[in-house]
């Protein structure tokens, strides 16, 4: 139905086209380019919608999408080429003289160069996104889409300042061109910025769905922030987390698990700097904050998330390589932010069984405490008393 | 399309216009210091600007030392490195390019342009500059307290930003920062409301809303977003101050800080994000709009050829300005906010791309068919063009929900608004400087310093900055005091960032030689010429040079058409001031009009 509905507008479209290329003189370029504009779109909505499934698709509608872009470039610099050779009065720019404007021309050259330089350092570049580790290829995609786009215009626009500052430098007696506006040409432009952006946005869209939706099967774990370390938490075998309140949290219960809670006794608590994960398996990070803003991110995986204290974000991603991984803090979080680190090892299935296996429970770590409490408290009750008065004065609690 | 036409009007009588309403100094002390001219506000307020921006100039020399060269300082340690970058990232967006674009070139230029004697309010006028002197000293006294400025990143997030962990957080700092802005708010909002009842009711006869000259379109439109949106930065400010003085809870949930349980619940640090960022946008197009507006006329007046597209470019300005209320939570994505918020936030922040390319497009087709010539204000103008091409795109990278994830907090971003807000209005101010400089001072800025001064600041800043977004790339987090051990940053970046530390160091080297240039070009500079651009706009018109107090003497200018009637064909000069009758001009002034409109008016 759809694709009726946009054949048709396509048809009529060309129609349109085609009548005011017969009518209007001079408009070939323009009616051209917009057609292929529209088309060029196409292949990358064709390139969005059938990403997940179909690389032909993708890579397919990429194409046509880059020749479209590249196309209507060539046709909008015709048209210039047209719209000048008719226009008349003054603005003839005698022959090149090299003598008397070389510095002028030595201008035009460095902008030359500064647009080539970037080319050049863009290609040349050896600092380059790390080779990806999760299934957020579609983010590296959607970034090269951008690049091509957006590099496309910037080096366009750079060039023809550098053309303009070498033809148009100034030259006495020569009057510039008095023209108001030319509402076609910025229409037209105005047009063709709108499919770029379209082009941008669409896959962008479309990949922060997939982002934003968490798949069913993806299990959880949890990452808790603090100044200035991660420490992470696991179901246990009923594979829920139990509930937690950062009221609760005190040198017995580092993670503020609620323990009343029966799901939250058996949760894994990994207080290492170290946490495994399984190989292809997809996962959902709940992100916990106790004290300020922090964020959990790995640059491999390319997905990462605020922590925020109070609640309780998320993002999810399929780690799908092996490896050992740095996690960075990636939000400021005070004076220590730059050394809050820790890593993330993807492991295949066995080698996670066999790690997962050693982690202690939260039933396990609690009566750990208690017995070294119990120790403790021979020689000084009084002061373990006091300690566990405190939550008496926090806020919530002396209402 | 006939409710715009630029042409000539008729002969309009000039009216006697006794300016009994203006005060007029009557000693020293009122005429330089408690003064109420907005030309001479304007400059308190530039040297203001431009002085406290030197700290923020020497504090970023600080931070590229330590990351170029991590542990060679002793002095440099993590919490005076996060003070440096906050303190930096403050001055350079509030106290200076706030500060100098609206209450530097709005003060000078608005009333000059728009054929006012004064601003509308000269004694607020006046308290707008002394309160903003004000909050620059409680700023400057914050470095002098103990614990030192606060060290929160210049975003202030809380709960950080008033707890132990951060630098000044449970000192003073962090409690006079919140004051400076409060007052700089206060004193900018006095400034405001001049410069926006100026444009609206001081213009002088003939001088229509499309006739005005883009640089004040730009000024005026960046004021009314100034208005509207500092509200919610001094509400913000008001907020963390009662959760860090009085024990409230408005952006403070519970917490465990260090092991110990503190007295705060149920707040938002998010709340806070939304209310910076509110403001925090359109201020990017605070700074963005009189640049936009600046360069358009830099561009036109040196090229020879009227801007193009004169009515899409007020257009873009008021869109643009529209737009960027709707934007804020782009820089949020990953901030824990409804992840569903990405799909709008993202659209209408793409969006803004289309009105703001069509501006780069129009000054690019200024330049064609022009007959430029290539000053330094022009070369300004032009590596201007480059560098926000430059971090416009960047923009669109980040702007694009799912794109910003990787990069978000990492050097693209550092690199991404530096260029952006930072070396592209930074370069327009300087365009500015060399292009109104005669008519403040009646002498010309050196050539061949000033050409030395463009090419390493233009050169120099591109080369630092390109490089740092393929860090960003990389994976290099931004407010890193020093990276440490990773396993996926390879040596090279740490050469590269001793590359950038060295161009930084000779681009603000560079800054000197301007600094040089303002102060002996004032006492030996060529003496200019009457009107040395050739340019159209009233403020080069004015019976004294430099413009007097009054500006206009007895009678006040009458306009006869449009800012931009550069190489009017038949005219005898290349140029038509907006002022000039046209009985004198003898130009076929009905070209003046779009063509379009001519046709259109002949039926």
């Amino acid at each position: 139905m759809t694709i009726t509905i946009l054949g048709i507008f396509l048809i009529l479209l060309a129609v349109a086209g085609l009548y005011v290329m017969g009518r209007v003189q001079g408009s070939r370029n323009w009616v051209l380019g917009g057609f292929i504009a529209i088309l060029g779109l196409g292949g990358l909505f064709v390139a969005a919608s059938s990403g997940v499934h179909s690389p032909v698709g993708y890579y397919g509608g990429l194409v046509v999408f880059a020749i479209g872009v590249l196309a209507v470039f060539n046709l909008v610099k015709l048209a210039f080429d047209e719209a000048e050779k008719r226009k008349h009065g003054p603005a003839e720019a005698p022959a090149f003289e090299w003598s008397s404007s070389r510095a002028k021309n030595l201008v035009a050259l460095a902008l030359v160069l500064v647009g080539a330089g970037t080319v050049a350092f863009h290609f040349l570049s050896p600092w380059w996104w790390t080779p990806i580790a999760s299934n957020w290829g579609y983010v590296d995609d959607t970034i090269i889409i951008t690049f091509w786009i957006t590099g496309v215009v910037f080096i366009a626009i750079i060039f023809f300042m550098a053309y303009c500052v070498y033809r148009y430098r100034h030259q006495e007696g020569r009057r510039a061109v008095y023209e108001p506006e030319n509402k076609k040409m910025e229409w037209w432009l105005t047009g063709l910025t709108t499919v770029g952006v379209a082009g941008m946005l669409t896959p962008g869209l479309f990949v922060w769905d997939q982002f934003v939706t968490v798949p069913k099967e993806a299990t959880e774990f949890e990452v808790l922030a603090q100044q200035w370390q991660f420490t992470f938490r696991l179901p246990g075998k009923d594979g829920v987390l139990g509930t937690s309140d950062s009221r609760n949290i005190g040198p017995e219960n580092p993670f503020g698990l609620n323990p009343n809670d029966p799901n939250g006794q058996d949760d894994v608590l990994v207080e290492a700097d170290e946490l495994h994960l399984p190989l292809d398996k997809p996962v959902k990070v709940l992100l916990r904050s106790i004290d300020v803003l922090h964020d959990f991110y790995v640059p491999e995986f390319r997905a990462k998330m605020d922590m925020v204290p109070g609640m309780v974000t998320y993002y999810w991603f399929t780690p799908t390589r092996t490896g050992t991984f740095d996690v960075l803090c990636f939000e400021l979080c005070g004076i220590g932010h730059y050394a809050m680190r820790a890593r993330v090892v993807v492991d295949e299935q066995s080698a996670y069984q066999a790690w997962l296996d050693e982690q202690l429970t939260f039933a396990q770590l609690s009566a750990q405490a208690r017995n070294d409490a119990a120790a403790e408290l021979v020689p000084a009750s009084s002061e373990g008393e006091a300690d566990s008065a405190k939550p008496g004065f926090v806020w919530r609690d002396s209402n | 399309m006939a409710y715009f036409i630029p042409t000539a009007a008729e002969h309009i009588p000039p009216a006697e216009v006794p300016e009994v309403e203006l005060y007029h100094p009557r000693s020293w002390w009122t005429r330089y210091v408690f003064c109420q001219d907005a030309k001479v506000i304007a400059i308190q307020y530039a040297f203001t600007a431009i002085g406290i921006g030197l700290v923020a100039l020497v504090l970023s020399w600080l931070m590229r030392l330590q990351l170029g060269f991590p542990e060679a300082f002793s002095f440099i340690d993590a919490h005076a490195y996060y003070q440096f970058i906050t303190m930096h990232g403050m001055i350079m967006v509030i106290y200076l390019l706030t500060a100098l674009f609206l209450g530097g070139f709005g003060n000078y230029l608005i009333p000059l342009m728009v054929g006012a004697r004064d601003m509308v309010f000269p004694y607020v006028n006046m308290l707008s500059y002394w309160v903003y002197l004000l909050a620059v000293l409680v700023l400057v006294a914050s470095f002098f307290v103990p614990g030192g400025p606060t060290g929160a990143g210049w975003t202030l997030y809380p709960p950080q930003a008033i707890l132990s962990g951060t630098p000044g957080g449970a000192e003073a700092g962090i409690i006079l920062m919140v004051v400076s802005l409060a007052l700089f708010i206060i004193g900018f909002t006095m400034g405001g409301l001049n410069y926006v009842v100026t444009v609206l009711q001081a213009r002088t006869r003939g001088m229509t809303l499309m006739r005005l000259p883009l640089t004040v379109w730009g000024i005026f439109t960046a004021t009314i977003l100034a208005l509207l949106a500092f509200p919610a930065l001094f509400v913000a400010c008001v907020m963390m101050a009662f959760d860090r003085l009085l024990g409230t809870s408005f952006f403070m949930p519970a917490i465990v800080e260090m092991g110990e349980q503190l007295k705060y619940g149920g707040g938002s640090p998010i709340l806070f994000q939304h209310l910076f960022w509110f403001f925090g946008h359109p201020e990017v197009y605070i700074v963005a709009l009189p640049a936009f507006g600046i360069v358009s006329d830099l561009i036109s007046v040196h090229a020879r050829r009227n801007i193009f597209g004169y009515r899409m470019m007020v257009w873009a300005i008021v869109a643009i300005g529209g737009l960027s209320f709707l934007v804020w939570a782009h820089h949020m994505y990953v901030s824990g906010m409804h992840p569903y918020f990405g799909f709008f936030f993202a659209t209408t922040t793409l969006i803004i791309a289309i009105p703001t390319a069509l501006k780069v497009y129009n000054w690019v087709l200024t330049l064609w068919r022009g007959n430029i010539r290539l000053t330094i204000p022009m070369l300004f103008a032009i590596a201007f063009i480059i560098t926000f091409v430059n971090g416009g795109i960047t923009g669109l990278f980040l702007g694009n929900a799912v794109v910003d994830v990787p990069l978000s907090d990492t050097m693209f971003v550092v690199a991404h608004f530096h260029m952006v807000m930072g070396v592209a209005p930074i370069l327009v101010i300087m365009g500015a400087i060399y292009h109104w400089y005669p008519l403040i001072t009646g002498r010309m800025l050196n050539e061949p310093l000033g050409r030395f001064h463009f090419w390493v600041t233009f050169l120099g800043a591109y080369s630092i900055f390109l490089p740092l977004h393929y860090l960003g790339f990389l994976g290099v987090p931004r407010r890193y005091f020093e990276m440490g051990e990773t396993t996926y940053i390879p040596e090279s970046a740490a050469t590269l960032n001793e590359f950038v530390t060295v161009i930084a160091l000779i681009v603000g080297f560079s800054q000197m030689v301007f600094l040089f240039n303002l102060a002996w070009s004032f006492f030996k500079g060529k003496v200019a010429d009457r009107n040395p651009w050739q340019a159209t706009t009233l403020e080069w018109q004015t019976p004294e040079f430099p413009p007097g107090h009054g500006n206009w003497g007895p009678t006040l200018p009458v306009v006869y058409r449009w800012a931009y009637a550069y190489s009017v064909p038949g005219a005898d000069q290349d140029f038509l001031p907006q002022n000039l009758p046209p009985d004198q001009a003898s130009a076929d002034e009905g070209l003046e009009r779009p063509p379009g409109v001519a046709a259109q008016s002949a039926e």
